[in-house]
């Protein structure tokens, strides 16, 4: 039997339990708790139960060697050679779990031409640029790139498998996990090693400010993702690795999605979208003042949103409008300058990871809910922030 | 020449359609104008996920399949794709598999991709345009990290679609009456001929939930009342930190 095991002998018949089940899956029906197929066995009922009436048990799992699969595979993100940089994000953090384990860190780089490309990975200590090309691979296709993927992972047996969470990464990690029917934990935010290999895996859960701490201990490779910017970038360590080319076959090759042509993205404005937003607000009053704010926004690589009134005004699109009348934006960081923070703003806003407020106002309300309040004029507080950022940048 | 269906799967708990999922169902809707196909919506949840087939129904779909047993719960990604696709079999012949992108609470994008595995079909992942459709296959536009990339699937593939391939209508309120009257086709998992008891739910999913914990908030507002000077200096340090700003120029 796998699932939760109800004891009603214990059961008080409180309720507690169907009260704090975040998916309504429990209920009580005639003095028996019933569980719905909307139970993701969280176990918060069995940790809430007051009277220890809910265990849960799992069917034995099939051994492991786990001492068969070492060393961490690193999946290399790339366009045409160009190497995306979240890739050394992920070979920094599998220094890190690679050192708890007395392992290595291995990369895999799927592509056309690629070879100079892999070569530059050697710079970062890595003990191995595994490189699968062709020019059937020269693009990402989600089938002939699973099977190539599949093949590396046969040959070199890693515990762990780190992947970009990028468009392609997001393709193309479930499908090579699926493959070998293990598990995936997506867009993880902690990454921590044990001694026995097993990978502590850390991510936002369930929507809401819940985090879930993830296992894989019965299954090997242990599959992440991480988005970028989440983890350190790695440092040049000395060259020990090398680039080791894998030997592929048509029918990995062959794919069923037929490429017909790429082209260049069309250039996204949707403040939606942005990572870091800049917003102005009635504070910003001259022309002067906003073009230092665009240059300050372009630094950040920050698109630039604002509050009703300068739409109203005729200053700004609707489209970069934040609030109930406007956008709803959830960026990593959001920095607003003259905004005084009504709630019509704030609504579509407040969701965002950290929230930078800059204000005359001692008493706006933004800074209620601004993680650094920032007291003073935003035209002034911008002008010295650039010209920190120059003083820095000479240096 | 038989019609082709589209299936749509979610697997959420939640009472009404995750609004993802509206861009797959108007994707299909759009596709059934051109060439006639049938429609079936799928889910796995609750019994309550009734309702959302209803919903789909509303909008347009022909037929509505319901996956839902206490042996399901638990299930990670793996075997909710697993579980997905034993209920596409029992549907029968599929052409063409849409879902939304991912669903609102785990946000993981996953169960596509790994559903396509698990059949052994092509994906597309966050299409955001459909070029072209007709019998024999589709053909897409996908973003990749810095190009979009034009491509053509025959039937049986799967495509997951960004929100805003097509814009979502409303039910008409005649839909919505009927919609009250159609039949739902409930699947629990003893009438899956082959399915593997082994990769479905808790003891089907390999990853485990070890604990949940709310995360430290710093609720606490870091006051700087300093002078301006100060104050900019404070952020373009905390800036650094963040890395939203290396010290050297960006575009």
């Amino acid at each position: 039997m796998t699932g939760l095991v109800f004891d009603a002998a214990r059961c008080t018949h409180c309720g507690l339990c169907v009260r704090q089940c975040p998916f309504s899956a429990l209920s009580m029906e005639n003095d028996r708790l019933e569980v719905s197929a909307a139970c993701r066995m969280c176990g918060v009922c069995v940790r809430s139960c007051p009277q220890q009436a809910i265990r849960m048990e799992k069917a034995d799992q099939p051994m492991l060697d786990k001492r068969q699969w070492r060393d961490i595979l690193v999946y290399v993100e790339h366009d045409e050679g160009k190497i995306h940089p979240v890739t050394l994000e992920l070979i920094g953090k599998a220094h890190e779990l690679a050192s708890v384990v007395g392992q290595h860190v291995r990369c895999l780089m799927i592509g056309d031409q690629i070879e100079q490309a892999a070569d530059t990975l050697l710079d970062y200590g890595v003990a191995e640029v595994l490189v699968a090309q062709d020019p059937q691979l020269r693009y990402f296709r989600s089938d002939n790139y699973t099977a190539v993927f599949a093949e590396a992972i046969r040959m070199r047996r890693p515990a762990v498998v780190l992947v970009g969470a990028t468009v392609s990464g997001r393709s193309l990690a479930p499908r090579v996990a699926a493959r070998f029917r293990t598990g995936l934990t997506a867009d993880c935010t902690v990454l921590q090693m044990r001694e026995n290999t097993d990978l502590v895996q850390i991510r936002p859960a369930f929507g809401g400010n819940i985090m879930a701490q993830i296992l894989n201990t019965h299954h090997r490779p242990q599959f992440a993702t991480v988005r970028y910017k989440v983890m350190d970038p790695a440092h040049r360590r000395p060259r020990t690795g090398q680039v080791v080319r894998m030997t592929l076959n048509e029918t990995m090759l062959k794919s069923r999605i037929q490429l017909l042509k790429t082209e260049p993205h069309p250039q996204q404005t949707s403040i939606a979208d942005a990572e870091v937003l800049v917003a102005v607000g009635r504070g910003i009053r001259d022309e002067k003042t906003l073009q230092q704010i665009q240059l300050l926004a372009g630094k950040l690589g920050a698109q630039l949103a604002c509050s009703r009134p300068l739409v109203e005004s005729g200053r700004f699109p609707v489209y970069r409008q934040i609030g109930l009348s406007g956008r709803t934006v959830k960026p990593k960081l959001i920095l607003t300058l003259g905004i005084s923070g009504a709630i019509q703003f704030t609504a579509g806003m407040n969701q965002a990871e950290k929230i930078i407020a800059v204000n005359t106002d001692p008493r706006a309300p933004i800074f209620d809910l601004a993680h650094v309040a920032v007291v003073g004029d935003a035209a002034r507080i911008t002008e010295q922030m650039l010209k920190e950022m120059e003083e820095i940048s000479e240096c | 020449m038989d019609p082709q269906t589209g299936v749509l799967r979610r697997g959420g708990i939640e009472t009404k359609l995750n609004p993802y999922d509206l861009y797959a169902l108007e994707t299909a809707l759009q596709i059934k104008k051109k060439t006639g196909a049938r429609i079936v919506v799928l889910t796995m949840g609750p019994d309550s996920a009734m309702a959302v087939l209803r919903e789909g129904f509303a909008l347009g779909a022909d037929e509505g399949w319901l996956m839902s047993d206490r042996k399901f719960a638990g299930a990670d990604v793996l075997a909710t794709a697993y579980t997905l696709t034993e209920g596409i079999r029992q549907i029968g012949e599929v052409d063409l598999i849409l879902c939304g992108k991912q669903t609102t609470d785990g946000d993981t994008a996953q169960v596509g991709p790994e559903m396509a595995e698990v059949l052994g079909i092509p994906h597309v992942s966050w299409a955001v345009e459909l070029v072209d459709v007709d019998e024999r296959g589709v053909t897409l536009r996908q973003p990749l990290t810095e190009a979009d990339a034009l491509v053509r699937m025959e039937y049986p593939c799967l495509v997951t679609v960004e929100k805003g391939i097509f814009q979502p209508n409303l039910p008409s309120y005649r839909r919505l009456m009927q919609a009250r009257e159609m039949q739902v086709h409930v699947l629990r998992a003893d009438q899956c001929e082959q399915l593997d008891p082994d990769r479905i739910g808790l003891s089907g999913s390999p990853t485990q939930v070890e604990r949940i914990f709310t995360p430290q908030h710093e609720v606490k507002t870091l006051r700087l009342e300093g002078s301006e000077t100060e104050s900019a200096a404070a952020l373009v340090a905390m800036l650094r930190e963040m890395k939203l700003w290396e010290g050297g120029q960006r575009s």
